[in-house]
């Protein structure tokens, strides 16, 4: 990518001999220094569970595997039971997904079109619980979902525990109904005249000019599930988790395994972003500085 | 919303009795798409908030509840780990600061200046962000074993001494930091990349024209244009750094000596080890109004720079 606006130092001074031999050693510097730091680790968990547990703790630390083989991996997978983790962790976050999307949206396109009785409140209500940190309300929340008030279910190692609180995403509700409010009411006031119901209308109309926004909503909504760790760990500690589990897992294995197990854990999320890194780098910071 | 309208002919109460009655549908229509996001706000913020303080002026036993004002709160702050806690949190915040709030914004002016391979730098940085923090905490801990360690053993190499790491309590906090601070910069440094591109190159020109080396430019071209979005992060980084337990308790199981138990690995045992959810949830309160003027300063701030 070249900008074609300056920065910090001037073109000129860039294209004088010397500035272009600074340059070069600069970004020659800054190349090495953020590969090895990011990406080394990285390789080192590939690399790993090809090695034996011997040529782990080897001095120095080989860079290629002597003898490569898979079998920490086929191992890990059988160990940690990854098919079951990475099958919960999906169905986590996607149900959470789900959810919010359907939710956070119709709350959102409510309190954005329809303007309910008590709307501004209620908006202003769930915005002064983004204050709250997560962390400090785990205790009652956890008691909540032992034993929901007035029904008495207990959620505890079912998918609604981890669900049903995501929905209760203040950000989503703010970020989504100022989207909406950007929506012209001309459009709305159009499809109403053809006799289109809200939901209708908001489905036709309203959802298809949102993409970018519902983007970012899911981007956020999967990160979150994909790496929440205190709150499966005490809610769900029958249908564990990816990380949960590895971390269960974690203290009973070769080392190689463990590795490969890790790498194993790291892949579904590693590929996805390099799938739609685009997608993913401009909407967190498109959903982070339009204030 | 159209409606139909009553006909001319029609008297004033029945026609006052349709538009109470177009009201009603209006809202009924309304409240009916918030209802699903408003239960679940009820169920697990609200509800929760009001229980935890009632909670945390009460006692159970033998299953009868009963008020017992301040004890919990007594019992809590008599605690020495209390004090602890808030040191070892306050320590990792201020440490993840220094680290992690000056990091992220020296990659994005370096990725920014540079006329080549950004879009590499860029993933580069965000990948420790895809990982599951598990994956990436438990990485680590082979780094830092003491002795065949990676960390150790590239030390060693460079002729340096090693280090405890994790084992000593006064290299644990660090530690958990540096993990943490590799995890997560990536996030923040696309932010102030975007941040970044947003400022006009007219005015490090005339910033230069006025005789402004390189890190004066910094100092009063940079930093200023950016100002808000670093305040902005700032006491987002505060308040999630302050809730710190994933990486103590996968790396360091709030040891050695007690050197990395924080606030919320405090709360936790409180509650799941010793049982005892009632004092738990008063440090849960605590925690919510230390937690909580930050995150108003957060929203007083964003609010200062909307009106800017």
């Amino acid at each position: 990518m070249t900008t074609t606006t300056r920065t910090l130092i001037s073109p000129v001074q860039l294209n004088r001999p010397r500035g272009r031999r600074a340059y070069r050693i600069v970004l020659a510097l800054v190349l090495l220094t953020a590969t090895a730091v990011f990406l080394g680790p990285l390789y080192w968990m590939a690399t790993g569970g090809l090695k034996s547990p011997q040529e782990l703790v080897r001095t120095p630390p080989t860079l290629v595997p002597a003898h490569p083989s898979t079998h920490a991996f086929t191992e890990a997978w059988s160990r940690l039971g990854m098919a079951r983790l990475l099958l919960n962790t999906v169905v986590y976050a996607g149900g959470a997904l789900l959810l919010q999307l359907v939710f956070c949206v119709a709350a959102a396109y409510s309190l954005s079109k329809l303007r309910p009785v008590l709307g501004r409140a209620i908006l202003a209500m769930m915005l002064a619980s983004m204050m709250v940190p997560a962390a400090a309300l785990v205790i009652p929340q956890y008691l909540t979902v032992l034993d929901l008030p007035l029904v008495h279910w207990n959620l505890q190692d079912t998918p609604w525990v981890i669900w049903l609180p995501t929905v209760a995403n203040a950000f989503n509700v703010f970020l989504l109904k100022r989207f909406f409010d950007s929506v012209p009411d001309e459009l709305l006031d159009a499809a109403a005249l053809d006799g289109a119901r809200p939901l209708r209308i908001l489905w036709s109309v309203v959802l298809p000019i949102s993409r970018p926004v519902l983007g970012v909503v899911s981007i956020f909504a999967l990160v979150a599930v994909w790496k929440d760790f205190l709150w499966p760990l005490i809610t769900v500690p029958g249908n564990e988790t990816l990380n949960v589990g590895v971390n269960t897992a974690a203290t009973s294995m070769p080392q190689n395994t463990l590795i490969a197990g890790l790498f194993l854990a790291s892949l579904p999320t590693l590929v996805l972003f390099l799938v739609l890194q685009r997608t993913i780098t401009a909407g967190l910071t498109a959903g982070s500085l339009k204030g | 919303m159209t409606a139909a309208r009553p006909g001319p002919a029609a008297s004033g109460p029945a026609r006052a009795r349709a538009a109470r009655r177009r009201w009603l549908a209006r809202n009924l229509r309304a409240h009916g798409f918030l209802a699903g996001a408003l239960l679940c706000f009820v169920l697990f913020t609200w509800y929760p908030m009001v229980r935890e303080i009632t909670m945390s002026f009460q006692r159970v036993h033998h299953g009868a509840t009963s008020w017992v004002g301040l004890a919990n709160y007594r019992q809590i702050t008599a605690d020495p780990e209390f004090w602890s806690a808030w040191r070892n949190t306050l320590e990792f915040t201020g440490l993840a600061l220094v680290l992690g709030f000056a990091l992220p914004f020296l990659a994005a002016i370096v990725i920014n200046e540079l006329r080549h391979a950004q879009a590499y730098l860029r993933i580069l940085v965000y990948l420790p962000v895809m990982l599951p923090p598990v994956a990436g905490i438990l990485l680590f801990k082979y780094f830092m074993d003491p002795g065949y360690g990676l960390f150790d053993q590239v030390l060693h190499a460079l002729h340096l001494p090693g280090s405890a790491w994790l084992a000593s309590k006064d290299t644990a906090m660090p530690s958990l930091v540096l993990v943490s601070t590799w995890s997560n910069m990536g996030s923040a440094t696309l932010v102030y990349l975007a941040a970044l591109q947003g400022i006009p190159g007219e005015l490090y020109e005339a910033a230069e024209l006025d005789g402004a080396n390189l890190l004066q430019r910094v100092r009063h071209v940079t930093v200023p244009q950016t100002r808000l979005i670093l305040s902005l992060m700032l006491v987002l980084q505060v308040v999630a750094t302050m809730q710190m337990f994933t990486e103590a308790f996968v790396l360091t199981g709030g040891g050695p000596e007690g050197s990395t138990t924080t606030v919320v690995y405090l709360l936790y045992d409180y509650a799941f080890s010793y049982d005892k959810f009632n004092t738990a949830a008063a440090l849960g309160v605590i925690m919510l109004v230390v937690l909580g003027c930050f995150s108003a300063l957060y929203l007083w701030l964003e609010r200062r720079g909307r009106e800017d």
